[in-house]
């Protein structure tokens, strides 16, 4: 046996519905009218959030916010996909697929005003909170799906994170650990071709983000991320894989038409011409188009979608603001044990004598 | 019932009672499944509870950041990290998720996990494998650290720190786990945050915890004065109450610790008696610490340690003084 291959891998890619509109029979999710119209809306909820709240943050009524702008299909579908008791663990650009979790959206306008309160999560809701540090949820996603395999439940965890991500050390022990463990988890890699302003071609060598998983030894699918019914398609797969204890790393391929945060300028890294390009590949209306051809989405039905994303949006703003009104201080101090330590007793008192003094 | 037990026979005698009391325990960390650790501290445990004690991969911030996850469906994770030095590689998850899950949620998801790691130096080991990072956990908001001084200390701090709703770090004096045995209890717990007066005495406040504490009882033997010995237990919450209940009473206190002196425990202990009790104070309060140096390897660590001699040394100049 002087040489051998021992061992060979395929990446394999999907995409249902392509630029031009041409969809693939075979391949096409089993989504009734309704289900695709919910899917349509939430997508529109999500860009509408986004949209509003950076004129929000122009305004300086929130703080620094990442907008989810292009990468909508790639979330919704895959999140369209979970049971409501399964677990969404988000990064920090994750407002489609919260949405579709049941988060409302008054709670991430209020995380984007600074306030603890907007990461709460409700009773009975499978997710956590935002993560910042970049490429370090993915963790919390595996031992999630650990832990419902280990109490002999089947909930899975999804996680999201992007591109850059997987240059953190912490996405491959991620993904190692839940191999090892036969965790529920599905892994959605957002290849949205930006981490900041750093290009993929800067990020990594490999050929793809998808063949990351190989080397953990769990399955692996790369999907056109713009193509919501090939992202669903898979996520379907991935989801009831990972229920039956195998792991899936999904790459999406998509773009982040929009900035990092509010607080970037992309015009310092990139082409307008490019920007223009993905504009035209933009998934919502790519969807939008496949359900105006079958007769599925018409002018009245567009209308009340929009003017009830209007009326939420704006109840969300209010609520949002109410909160910021009511907000406590010396709340601070009141979650960081379960019970308050002397040490943080006598702060809080000093904390309150201040604030007290202040008043009179 | 109890049993003469080595610390590292009761750190393994808590964590199977532990495992037997609450079917959410689950204990995992590299080697601990069928080497039973490296120090044997989990020896048998994967026998009795295959379903609940885990081999992991090599990955630190694997291990601690897996836990968020066990944890948020309703676990109780109990990891030990091999080394304390080895913590660092998992330092990210434990700051920024670990000890802030619960505040951040506003305490609607939380993370009772208890983080075991071997600490500190004087057993000859390789390099990186004798740290003492407490001060670097304490200033963590969301974290309690906790250090037992003897077998009967670990169990009852190991068991309060597996049934504690806040992640813990317990810290296991490496050069303890064989150096005596001791009755443990079958059924013990120590509140967390609660301090001991190891020995009354009147004259002087001798503050230690840990290995240190050990070598702190044998300088005291040599001195002839009166010495309260504390051993605060958890370094957070630090039970500030009794040492300044002491110090008020002798008016004299020394603060030891195995790890370096800048920005090290004993330094928080001064401020708080300051704060406290410094109308009380006849000498100025003497630290008997490391140096500012990265911990030595085995062939200086007998130098760099306090022992009972540099104790004994800063105890006199303390009672000495005025």
């Amino acid at each position: 046996m002087p040489e051998e291959t021992v061992a060979q891998f395929h990446i394999r890619s999907v995409q249902v519905l392509s630029e031009d509109e041409t969809v693939d029979d075979e391949l096409v999710p089993d989504l009734s009218d309704d289900e695709l119209l919910t899917v349509y809306e939430q997508m529109k909820r999500s860009r509408r959030l986004d949209e509003r709240a950076i004129a929000l943050q122009r305004r300086g009524e929130l703080g620094t916010y990442a907008p989810a702008i292009g990468q909508e299909a790639a979330q919704v579908g895959t999140a369209f996909a979970l049971g409501e008791d399964d677990w969404l663990v988000p990064s920090f650009r994750e407002q489609p697929a919260l949405l579709v979790h049941g988060t409302a959206p008054d709670a991430v306008l209020q995380y984007a005003k600074g306030m603890e309160e907007g990461a709460e999560i409700p009773d009975g809701e499978g997710a956590l909170p935002p993560a910042i540090p970049v490429g370090s949820q993915p963790l919390h996603a595996a031992g999630i799906g650990w832990g419902e395999a280990l109490q002999d439940r089947e909930n899975v965890a999804i996680t999201y994170f992007g591109d850059g991500a997987t240059s953190e050390g912490d996405v491959y022990e991620a993904m190692n650990f839940a191999g090892v463990y036969d965790a529920q988890t599905v892994f959605v890699c957002q290849n949205n071709r930006y981490a900041i302003s750093t290009g993929i071609e800067k990020q990594t060598n490999t050929e793809t983000f998808a063949q990351k998983a190989i080397a953990a030894g769990i399955d692996c699918v790369q999907v056109d991320g713009n193509d919501v019914l090939g992202v669903y398609r898979v996520a379907r797969e991935a989801v009831e894989k990972a229920r039956s204890g195998e792991p899936v790393l999904i790459e999406a391929l998509t773009y982040r038409r929009s900035m990092h945060t509010t607080s970037d300028d992309p015009s310092a890294y990139r082409e307008s011409e490019e920007e223009s390009e993905w504009e035209a590949r933009d998934p919502i209306l790519r969807f939008q188009r496949y359900l105006e051809d079958r007769g599925i989405l018409d002018e009245e039905t567009k209308g009340a979608i929009a003017e009830r994303i209007e009326e939420e949006l704006a109840s969300a703003i209010d609520e949002a603001n109410e909160r910021r009104e009511e907000l406590d201080p010396a709340d601070m101090f009141r979650h960081v044990y379960q019970d308050l330590p002397p040490e943080l007793e006598r702060q809080l008192a000093a904390f309150e004598a201040e604030k007290g003094g202040e008043g009179e | 019932m109890s049993e003469r037990l080595r610390m590292v026979e009761a750190v393994r005698d808590t964590l199977g009672a532990e495992l037997a009391r609450d079917d959410d325990v689950v204990v995992y960390g590299e080697d601990v499944g069928e080497a039973g650790g490296v120090f044997r501290a989990t020896q048998g445990l994967i026998d009795d509870y295959p379903d609940r004690v885990f081999d992991t991969p090599v990955a630190e911030a694997g291990i601690v950041g897996a836990g968020v996850g066990l944890a948020a469906t309703g676990m109780r994770p109990v990891a030990e990290i091999q080394f304390q030095s080895f913590l660092y590689q998992g330092f990210h998850q434990l700051a920024q998720h670990v000890a802030r899950m619960r505040s951040r949620t506003r305490g609607t998801i939380t993370c009772p996990m208890t983080i075991r790691t071997p600490y500190g130096g004087g057993i000859h080991a390789l390099e990186l494998h004798s740290e003492s990072f407490e001060a670097g956990f304490a200033h963590i908001p969301g974290l309690k650290v906790v250090f037992p001084s003897s077998p009967a200390e670990t169990k009852g701090l190991l068991t309060s720190s597996i049934r504690s709703p806040d992640p813990v770090i317990f810290m296991e004096p490496t050069r303890l786990y064989r150096s005596f045995r001791e009755e443990v209890p079958d059924d013990h717990e120590i509140p967390l945050g609660e301090a001991r007066v190891v020995e009354p005495g009147e004259d002087i406040t001798v503050v230690a915890w840990g290995s240190m504490l050990r070598e702190t009882l044998d300088a005291v033997d040599d001195i002839d004065a009166s010495v309260e010995v504390i051993d605060p237990r958890t370094l957070y919450p630090l039970d500030t109450e009794t040492i300044v209940d002491s110090v008020k009473k002798t008016g004299r206190c020394a603060i030891v610790h195995e790890a370096p002196k800048t920005a090290g425990m004993a330094g928080e202990i001064i401020a708080r008696l300051n704060e406290e009790a410094f109308l009380y104070l006849e000498a100025p309060i003497e630290r008997v610490t490391g140096y500012d140096v990265p911990m030595p390897m085995f062939a200086r660590e007998d130098d760099y340690l306090p022992d009972a001699d540099r104790i004994e040394a800063g105890i006199r100049d303390v009672l000495e003084f005025g």
